[in-house]
C-alpha cells in the first residue's frame, strides 16, 4: 500500500523529447519507474532512452493499454491541451510538472479532471514518489527511503530538503507528494490527507506549507474535526516574507485574516499539530509524534 | 500585471459599458490645452494613475470645480508621490452624481478552484471593514468555469443587492461584461468599487483589472506599446530585477539570498533570520534554472548594495547543480566580487557542482545550517 502511486504504475511521459522530459525520463527509469511510452506530437516513431515515442496519447494507449499514470513536461502554452488529452484517454493520475500555466487554464482542466474522476497533481510541482517503488516526478530519488512518514508539500525544493532530513534521521517515507506552488492546484492538502488517512503504511504526516491561500487552515480544520487521526508535523515557510501581493479588495474579503504565517501556525497548533520553526526541527518533532 | 484605472475603463468601455467622460493626461503633455480640448463638464474628478492600494485615502483623488482649478490640481498631482510613487498619467473625469455606491468583483477562489463573484450594496472605501464586521452582507457566488456566468445568474445577484427594473438590467449587463473581460483577459481580478447607481443605470467610477502574469504570452497587446510605463509598488531595484526577468523582492536586512523555488527561498530567509541575520531580499531562480539565469541573479546581488553578504541555497530537482555552479563561478569571475559568499548545493548533480565551485575557490556546503552559520561569521 501507498498513496496514489506504487510499483504497479505504468507511466506515460508527455513532452518526452524536450530537454526536461528526456533528462527526467532517464532519472525516473534509473529509479526503477516503469515508463512504457512517451508522447511528443510530430516525433512519433522515435525513442528516448529506449522508450517508444508516439504522436498522441491515444496511440500510446492502444499500444500500451496498461498505462495508468502520466507525467506532463509540455511547455505552458501547450500543457493544458496535453492534460485534456490524458484525461480523455482515461488516465486517472496525471502529474503536471510544467510551470507558468495561466491560472484560467488550470482552473478549467482541474474542474474537468474532477468531473472525469482523474486526479491531477500540480501544476508547477515536483511530482510524487513512493520510495523504493516508483517516482513520477523530478525529485532527486536518492534522498528518499521507504518508511512510515507521509510528506505532502506546497513547495518543491523544501520537500527535498525536509525529506532528506527525515531520511538522515532514519525516518523513511511512505509516499511524498509535492502538490505544487501555483494559486490553483489539483490535489489539495485536505484531499491528500484523506488518502494518507486510509493508507496503512503511513503512521505520521509531515505537512509543508507556505504563506498565502488557506490550505493549511483547512488542513487544521480537518484535524480539529477528527477527520484526520494520524499525528501531523508541519512547517510553514514565509515567516520573514513580505505579505502576498494584494488582489484588490477581493483578495482581502475572501481571505479574511487567513493566509498569513501567524494564522496558519495558530490554526495548526490549536488543532494539535506540531509546528517546526525551521525545516531542521521536523525530524525531531516527527520522532516525538511517533513516540520513538 | 496590474492595469491602470484608465486602461481598465477603456477595456470595459470597449465592451459597451458606460464609463464617466474623461481625458487622460500623460506626463509631459500640455495640461491646459489637453483639458480645454476635452470640453469636459465641471466639476471634474482628478485621479492620479498609480497602481497602489488606498490611493483615495492617500490624496490621489481630488475634485476640481473649474478648468483652472483642474489644471492646477493635475500639475500638483504629477508631483505628488502616492506611497512613494509619482504617477505617469492623470485621469480627469466628469464628476458623476449618484445615489448609491455598490461593490462588485470577480476573482479566483483558489480553494474552490472556481471564479467567484463578490458583491455588496455597501460599496466605497470602507468595503473591507464592512466585509469584516458584517460578512453576511457580502454576496459570494461561484461560477462554473465551463458554463461561464449566465444572464439569469447576474440578474439574481442584482436582485439580492436590492436592485429592480431597468437598474437591475443595467447591473446585470455590466456584471456580464465584467465576466467576459475576466475570461478574455485571463484576469485574476476584475473589480469595480464603487459601482455607482445613477438613476436607472450603473456606472463604474473606479475599475481595476489584474492580469495573470502567466498568461501574458497570449496578451502581447497589454505588454507592447504601453502609453504609461508599468510601475507598481516597486522599488528601484525591484524594477531593475523585473526588467532582467528576476523574481526579486527587496527587504530590509543585509544578507543577500538566492534560492530555487519560492518555498525554499522563503525558508532560506527564515533560516537566516533564525540564526540572527536579516535577509536583504527574496530572489527565486525557480525550477530548471540554467547557468545563464544563475549568473544573472548572482551578478544582480553582487551589484545590489544592500546585500553585504550572499547566501545561495539550492536543492536541485529539475535544477542541476552543475548549471548553478557554472553560473555562480562566471558571475563572480566577471564581476570580480569581494562580497563574502556561502553556497549550499544539494540534489541533482551536486558533486559536480560542488567540485566546480571548489575549483573556483568558492566555499560550497551540503548543509544549509552550516553554510548560514559560516556566512554570518564571515
Amino acid at each position: 500500500m501507498a498513496v496514489l502511486l506504487d510499483s504497479g504504475a505504468r507511466v506515460l511521459v508527455q513532452g518526452i523529447t524536450g530537454r526536461e522530459g528526456s533528462f527526467h525520463t532517464k532519472l525516473m527509469l534509473e529509479y526503477g519507474t516503469k515508463i512504457v511510452a512517451g508522447v511528443t506530437p510530430g516525433k512519433g516513431g522515435s525513442s528516448v532512452h529506449g522508450v517508444p515515442v508516439y504522436d498522441s496519447v491515444a496511440e500510446a494507449m492502444s499500444e500500451h493499454p496498461d498505462i495508468n499514470t502520466s507525467i506532463v513536461f509540455v511547455p505552458a502554452p501547450f500543457a493544458p491541451d496535453a492534460v485534456y488529452e490524458a484525461i480523455d484517454a482515461g488516465i486517472k493520475l496525471i502529474v503536471v510538472i510544467t510551470e507558468g500555466i495561466p491560472v484560467h487554464d488550470t482552473m478549467r482542466f482541474i474542474n474537468y479532471a474532477k468531473a472525469k474522476g482523474a486526479v491531477i497533481i500540480g501544476p508547477n510541482c515536483p511530482g510524487i514518489i513512493t520510495p523504493g517503488q516508483a517516482k513520477v516526478g523530478i525529485m532527486p530519488g536518492h534522498i528518499f527511503k521507504p518508511g512510515p512518514v507521509g510528506v505532502v508539500s506546497r513547495s518543491g525544493t523544501l520537500t527535498y530538503e525536509i525529506s532528506a532530513l527525515l531520511t538522515k534521521a532514519g525516518l523513511g517515507q511512505s509516499t511524498v507528494i509535492g502538490i505544487g506552488g501555483d494559486p490553483v492546484v489539483g490535489l489539495t492538502f485536505t484531499e491528500a490527507m484523506k488518502l494518507y488517512q486510509q493508507d496503512p503504511d503511513t503512521e505520521a504526516l509531515v505537512l509543508i506549507g507556505e504563506i498565502g491561500g488557506d490550505m493549511e487552515e483547512r488542513a487544521a480544520a480537518m484535524i480539529e474535526k477528527g477527520e484526520f487521526k494520524k499525528p501531523v508535523v508541519a512547517y510553514i515557510a514565509g515567516r520573514t516574507a513580505p505579505r502576498e501581493k494584494r488582489m484588490g479588495h477581493a483578495g482581502a474579503i475572501i481571505m479574511m485574516g487567513t493566509g498569513t504565517y501567524e494564522s496558519k501556525v495558530k490554526a495548526l497548533e490549536e488543532a494539535g499539530a506540531l509546528v517546526a520553526r525551521t525545516p531542521f526541527e521536523v525530524p525531531e518533532l516527527v520522532k516525538k509524534a511517533l513516540k520513538r | 500585471m496590474k492595469l491602470y484605472e484608465f486602461e481598465a475603463k477603456q477595456i470595459l468601455a470597449g465592451y459597451g459599458v458606460e464609463v464617466p467622460r474623461g481625458v487622460l493626461i500623460v506626463k509631459g503633455e500640455d495640461v491646459k490645452s489637453k483639458l480645454s480640448e476635452a470640453g469636459l463638464r465641471y466639476p471634474v474628478v482628478v485621479k492620479s494613475q498609480v497602481l497602489v492600494a488606498g490611493r483615495g485615502k492617500a490624496g490621489g483623488i481630488r475634485k476640481a470645480g473649474s478648468l483652472e482649478e483642474a489644471v492646477k490640481l493635475v500639475e500638483e498631482l504629477f508631483e505628488k508621490p502616492i506611497k512613494g510613487i509619482k504617477p505617469g498619467a492623470i485621469l480627469v473625469e466628469e464628476a458623476v452624481e449618484h445615489e448609491k455606491e455598490l461593490y462588485v468583483s470577480i476573482t479566483i477562489d483558489r480553494s474552490e478552484r472556481k471564479p467567484i463573484i463578490l458583491a455588496s450594496e455597501y460599496g466605497g472605501v470602507d468595503i473591507e471593514e464592512i466585509a469584516r464586521e458584517r460578512p453576511e452582507s457580502i454576496i459570494r457566488y461561484h461560477v462554473d468555469p465551463f458554463v461561464g456566468l449566465r444572464g439569469f445568474e447576474a440578474r439574481a445577484i442584482g436582485k439580492r443587492l436590492g436592485l429592480r427594473g431597468r437598474l437591475l438590467l443595467s447591473f446585470a449587463n455590466t456584471l456580464m461584461v465584467m465576466y467576459r473581460v475576466f475570461e478574455a483577459f485571463d484576469a485574476e481580478l476584475v473589480e469595480s468599487n464603487p459601482l455607482a447607481v445613477v438613476g436607472e443605470r450603473v456606472v463604474p467610477l473606479d475599475a481595476r483589472i489584474i492580469v495573470d502574469d502567466n498568461s501574458l504570452f497570449r496578451h502581447k497587446e497589454l505588454v507592447e506599446g504601453r502609453k504609461v510605463e508599468q510601475r507598481g509598488e516597486l522599488t528601484e531595484w525591484e524594477v531593475k530585477a523585473r526588467e532582467l526577468g528576476l523574481a526579486f523582492v527587496e527587504l530590509d536586512g543585509d544578507i543577500g539570498v538566492i534560492g530555487n523555488g519560492a518555498g525554499l527561498t522563503m525558508a532560506t530567509m527564515d533560516l537566516v533570520y533564525h540564526y540572527g541575520g536579516r535577509p536583504a531580499n527574496f530572489l527565486d531562480i525557480g525550477g530548471g534554472a540554467r547557468a545563464e539565469l544563475v549568473k544573472k541573479a548572482v551578478s544582480f546581488l553582487i551589484d545590489f548594495p544592500k546585500a553585504k553578504k550572499i547566501f545561495i541555497n539550492v536543492f536541485g530537482g529539475i535544477t542541476r547543480g552543475d548549471e548553478v555552479a557554472r553560473g555562480i563561478v562566471e558571475a563572480v569571475r566577471e564581476k570580480g566580487s569581494k562580497k563574502p559568499f556561502a553556497v549550499r548545493l544539494s540534489g541533482t548533480r551536486e558533486e559536480e557542482g560542488r567540485r566546480l565551485l571548489k575549483e573556483a575557490g568558492i566555499e560550497a556546503f551540503s548543509d544549509p545550517v552550516e553554510a548560514v552559520k559560516r556566512l554570518l561569521e564571515m
